[in-house]
C-alpha cells in the first residue's frame, strides 16, 4: 500500500505549524544521538566562591575538539533582562573550534560578554547568553548549602535554572560562516552546534549551582541529585527573531517539514506491526498524560489548546485499549486516519511525532536530509515562459490566491527591522510608521501580485524579459520556481493579516530545534524549555532514546 | 573580520535602500559575498557605486544587444548584472558582445561569474587591458593588478568560450603515454579470469 504524502495546503497553514511538536527528528536529540559516544570533559573550571568566572567544556574526538567557554557575570537586579534589548547577562557562552589558548579565553572575555556589539572570529562557531532564574537558583543554593535538596514542585513548575535569550550561529557577529564547516560529518544536520551550546550551557548551571552552595557552606552542603539534574532543562525565551527565518530560508524549511511527512508515509505504509514497536508507542502513548498536565502556562490561548491535546490524547488512549487491535495490517495508517478525523490539530501533530519513536531505522536517514544547499537554487530559471511561472502559482499558491487582499484586514500587519536592534518585528500598518521600509515577508500578497500580474501578460513571454518590466517582483518570481520543486518550501498562509499569530512561526521552528513546554506570553513571544528530562554528559555513552516520554521517571 | 554572511545580509539591505527591489537586492547581497570571497573589493566598491548613485543617474538597459551604448551617462552595474544574468541563455547565442561605459565594472564582474555557471561555459571580461576570465563561478583569474579598480569601462568586450581542451592533442598524447607507465601488461592467464572472459557477446 502506498500512502500520499501530506497536502502542503494543509500541513503548511500557520494553525497546522503552530500545533507542531519535538520528535525523534528534532534537532537536539539528533545533535546527542551523533555525539552520544564523543569523549565530554571539564576543561577548565575558575569560578569564585560567588560562582563568577570562567568555565571550559569540550567534546572530543580523534582530532576534533569544540569546546564550550563559559563568561559568569555579576549583575545587578535591575539589569536583568530577557528581552533582546538587554546588554548585560549573568552568563555568556561561546563554542570555540579546538581547544582555546589563553590568548583565545582573554580575547573573548572581552567579546563574549558583549554578545551583538561584541566581535567573534572564524574561531567561534556559536554564541549565546542567559540570564538566571534568580527564584529557582537561589532556592536550590540555600537548600543544596543546607545539606537539603530543592522543592520538587517549584522546580517542576519552573523547570530549569537558566534561560537564554538568543543563540547565534552561521556567521553573525564575526562567527564562522557555515561553508567553513559545512563538510564536516558530525554536524551534517541543522543547529547542530546550536544544540551544543545549548546542550553545555546546561551542565554549567548544574556545576555553578553546586560550586556556590559548596562554597555559601562547605561542611554542610551536598550536591544537586543527578536525577533532579536529569529533570532540568535550559529555559528560553524567544521573540520574532526567529520568524523570519522560516521565510528567508524556503528550501531548508522544505526539508525539514518533507522529512517529517516521509516518516509519517513510511510508518502509516508498515504493514505488520511487531508487538515491541507498538508497545512502545502505547507506553509514550500512557506517559504523555504526565508530560501534558505537567505543561505549564497562563497563556489562555496556549491553555485552551493543551486541554484539547490531553483530551483527544486520552480519547485515543482509551480508541487504542478497548477498541483498537495492533495486529490488523498498517495498523499506524489506521491510527493516523483516526486521530485525523477525530482530533484536534494540536493532538494530530503530537500523535505524528509519537509514531516516529520505535522506528530509528527510518528516522536516522531522514535526519541526514535536513540540511540544504540553499544556493543551488538561488538563481531563476529565467528561459522558461510566462505561462509555466501562472500555472506553478495556480498549483501551489492555490489557498493563497483566495485571499482577498483589498480588504483591510488582510494586509494590517507589516514586518519591519528595528533600528535599535536590529530584531525582526511586527506592527500594525494602520496605526504605526514605518510601512514604506516593510521587509519582504508578506509572501501570500506579493505573490497574488505576482499571480495578477502573469494574467495580463503574453503566455509565451520568457521571464527574463518578463522581469526587465516588473524588478519589484523578482524576490516572488525566484519562490514560485523554488516550490515547484521544493512542495514544502512556503508558509501557506497569509503572515500579514489582522489574525496572524506570529507565535505560529517560532512554535513551527522551537518544535524542529526539541524544545518543550511551549509557554506563549503574548501573540509575539514565549517561553520554552529544551533538553529537560534528557541525559546528563556523563550517561551520554548509554542512554535512554524515548527520555522525552519518561520525565520525573 | 566580518563574516561573507554578514556581508551578504548588509549589501542587501544596503542595496534596497538605495533603491533597488528586494529581489535585485537579493541577487546584490550574493554578489558581494562572491566578490568578497574571491579576494575582490566588493564592499568597497558598492560603497562608492551608492555615494555615486546620489548625484549621478545611472542608465539602466532592459534588452542587451549584440553591441550596447548608453545614451548619455554610464550604465549601472546593478541593472545591467541583473540583465546580462537573465538573458544570458540569449546572449551566449551572439558568442560575443560588447558594451561602451560601464559604471564601476567591479560590480558587473560577479553576475558575469554566475551567468558562467548557468551556461557551463568561460566567459572572458575584457575592459581598457584589463583581463578577467571567469570559470564556472569557482575562480576569477585577472591580469588586474591595480589598488583601485576603474571606475569606469569605457570599450568592454565579452566572450563566450566554448568549452574545449587548452592544450594540444600532441601534448595530451605525450602525458597519456607518460600515464600508461602505472598499467601492468596482462599475461593470457589473467585474460582467460577476466570479468565476461568465456562469454561471447552475442549470448
Amino acid at each position: 500500500m502506498e500512502v500520499e504524502l501530506r497536502d502542503p495546503n494543509i500541513i503548511m497553514k500557520l494553525s497546522r505549524l503552530g500545533s507542531f511538536h519535538q520528535s525523534k527528528l528534532s534537532f537536539l536529540r539528533s545533535f546527542l544521538n551523533e555525539f552520544k559516544d564523543w569523549e565530554y570533559n571539564r576543561d577548565l573550571f575558575d569560578l569564585d566562591k560567588n560562582g563568577f568566572g570562567v568555565v571550559v567544556y569540550s567534546f572530543k574526538k580523534k582530532d576534533r575538539v569544540y569546546s564550550l567557554i563559559c563568561f559568569a557575570n555579576k549583575i545587578q537586579d535591575d539589569e536583568r533582562s530577557d528581552r533582546v534589548i538587554a546588554t548585560k547577562w549573568d552568563a555568556a557562552f561561546t563554542l570555540h573550534d579546538g581547544v582555546p589558548n589563553k590568548n583565545d579565553i582573554e580575547r573573548l572575555k572581552k567579546e563574549v560578554p558583549k554578545q551583538e556589539v561584541g566581535r567573534l572570529s572564524y574561531k567561534e562557531l556559536t554564541l549565546s547568553r542567559a540570564n538566571k532564574s534568580v527564584r529557582v537558583f537561589d532556592h536550590v543554593v540555600e537548600n543544596l548549602s543546607n545539606g537539603k535538596q530543592p522543592n520538587l514542585d517549584l522546580l517542576e513548575k519552573v523547570g530549569y535554572l537558566y534561560r537564554t535569550t538568543a543563540v547565534y550561529g552561521s556567521g553573525k557577529f564575526g562567527l564562522a560562516d557555515r561553508f567553513r564547516i559545512k563538510n564536516r560529518d558530525e554536524i551534517n544536520g541543522p543547529f547542530r552546534l546550536e544544540m551544543m551550546l545549548v546542550y553545555l550551557v546546561r551542565q554549567f548551571t548544574f556545576d555553578q549551582v553546586n560550586h556556590v552552595a559548596k562554597n555559601k557552606n562547605p561542611k554542610k552542603a551536598v550536591k544537586l541529585d543527578p536525577k533532579i539534574c536529569k529533570n532540568l532543562g535550559i529555559g528560553n525565551s524567544t521573540g520574532l527573531g526567529m520568524a523570519p527565518f522560516i521565510v528567508n530560508h524556503p528550501t531548508l524549511l522544505n526539508n525539514w517539514i518533507m522529512s517529517r511527512e516521509k516518516a509519517l508515509k513510511k510508518i502509516r505504509e508498515i504493514k505488520k506491526v511487531n508487538l515491541q514497536d507498538s508497545n512502545l508507542f502505547k507506553q509514550c502513548l500512557r506517559n504523555s498524560i504526565k508530560n501534558i498536565t505537567s505543561w505549564n502556562t497562563e497563556s489562555e490561548y496556549q491553555l485552551k489548546k493543551i486541554k484539547d491535546l490531553l483530551n483527544d490524547v486520552k480519547k485515543l488512549l482509551d480508541f487504542i485499549e478497548t477498541k483498537f487491535d495492533f495486529e490488523t495490517d498498517y495498523p499506524f495508517n489506521e491510527l493516523y486516519l483516526w486521530v485525523e478525523k477525530k482530533t484536534c490539530e494540536e493532538c494530530i501533530e503530537y500523535i505524528v511525532s509519537l509514531m516516529m519513536e520505535p522506528y530509528s531505522k527510518i528516522i536516522e536517514p531522514l535526519v541526514k536530509q535536513m540540511s540544504s544547499e540553499e544556493d543551488k537554487y538561488f538563481t531563476i530559471p529565467t528561459n522558461r515562459k510566462v505561462e509555466e511561472l501562472r500555472l506553478i502559482i495556480e498549483s501551489k499558491y492555490s489557498n493563497i490566491l483566495s485571499v482577498d487582499f483589498q480588504k483591510k484586514q488582510n494586509y494590517k500587519k507589516f514586518w519591519f527591522i528595528s533600528k535599535n536592534k536590529e530584531e525582526p518585528r511586527i506592527a500594525d500598518r494602520f496605526e504605526e510608521q514605518g510601512s514604506e521600509l516593510e521587509q519582504p515577508l508578506a509572501i501570500a500578497r506579493d505573490i497574488k501580485n505576482l499571480h495578477e500580474k502573469l494574467l495580463i501578460t503574453k503566455k509565451d513571454m520568457t521571464i527574463d524579459k518578463f522581469l526587465c518590466e516588473n524588478p519589484d517582483l523578482r524576490h516572488v518570481v525566484r519562490r514560485a520556481f523554488i516550490i515547484e520543486k521544493f512542495p514544502y518550501s512556503e508558509i501557506q498562509d497569509n503572515t500579514i493579516s489582522e489574525n496572524t499569530i506570529p507565535i505560529d512561526m517560532l512554535r513551527l521552528k522551537l518544535s524542529f530545534f526539541g524544545a518543550l513546554k511551549f509557554d506563549p506570553r503574548s501573540d509575539k513571544w514565549l517561553r520554552i524549555c529544551m533538553f529537560q528530562g534528557a541525559p546528563l554528559p556523563t550517561e551520554l555513552k548509554n542512554y535512554d532514546d524515548h527520555w522525552v516520554y519518561k520525565l520525573n521517571s | 573580520m566580518k563574516s561573507l554572511s554578514e556581508i551578504e545580509t548588509t549589501s542587501k539591505r544596503a542595496t534596497r535602500a538605495a533603491g533597488f527591489s528586494w529581489g535585485v537586492s537579493e541577487e546584490v547581497g550574493k554578489c558581494i559575498r562572491l566578490l568578497e570571497l574571491f579576494g575582490l573589493p566588493g564592499i568597497k566598491n558598492l560603497n562608492s557605486y551608492f555615494n555615486e548613485k546620489k548625484l549621478n543617474n545611472f542608465e539602466d538597459l532592459k534588452l542587451i544587444n549584440k553591441e550596447n551604448q548608453p545614451q548619455k551617462n554610464t550604465f549601472c552595474p546593478i541593472n545591467l548584472g541583473v540583465s546580462f544574468l537573465d538573458q544570458i541563455r540569449t546572449l551566449e547565442t551572439f558568442k560575443h558582445c560588447s558594451f561602451k561605459n560601464i559604471a564601476y565594472p567591479i560590480l558587473f564582474l560577479p553576475f558575469l561569474s554566475r551567468a558562467s555557471e548557468v551556461i557551463g561555459k568561460k566567459i572572458i571580461f575584457n575592459f581598457d587591458k584589463n583581463l578577467f576570465l571567469l570559470n564556472f563561478n569557482t575562480s576569477i583569474s585577472s591580469n588586474f593588478t591595480q589598488e583601485q579598480c576603474p571606475l569606469i569601462a569605457k570599450d568592454v568586450e565579452i566572450n563566450f568560450l566554448d568549452n574545449k581542451d587548452n592544450f594540444s592533442e600532441l601534448e595530451w598524447i605525450n602525458l597519456y603515454k607518460l600515464s600508461e607507465e602505472t598499467f601492468v601488461e596482462e599475461t593470457d592467464s589473467l585474460k582467460q579470469g577476466a570479468a565476461g572472459a568465456g562469454l561471447t557477446d552475442n549470448d
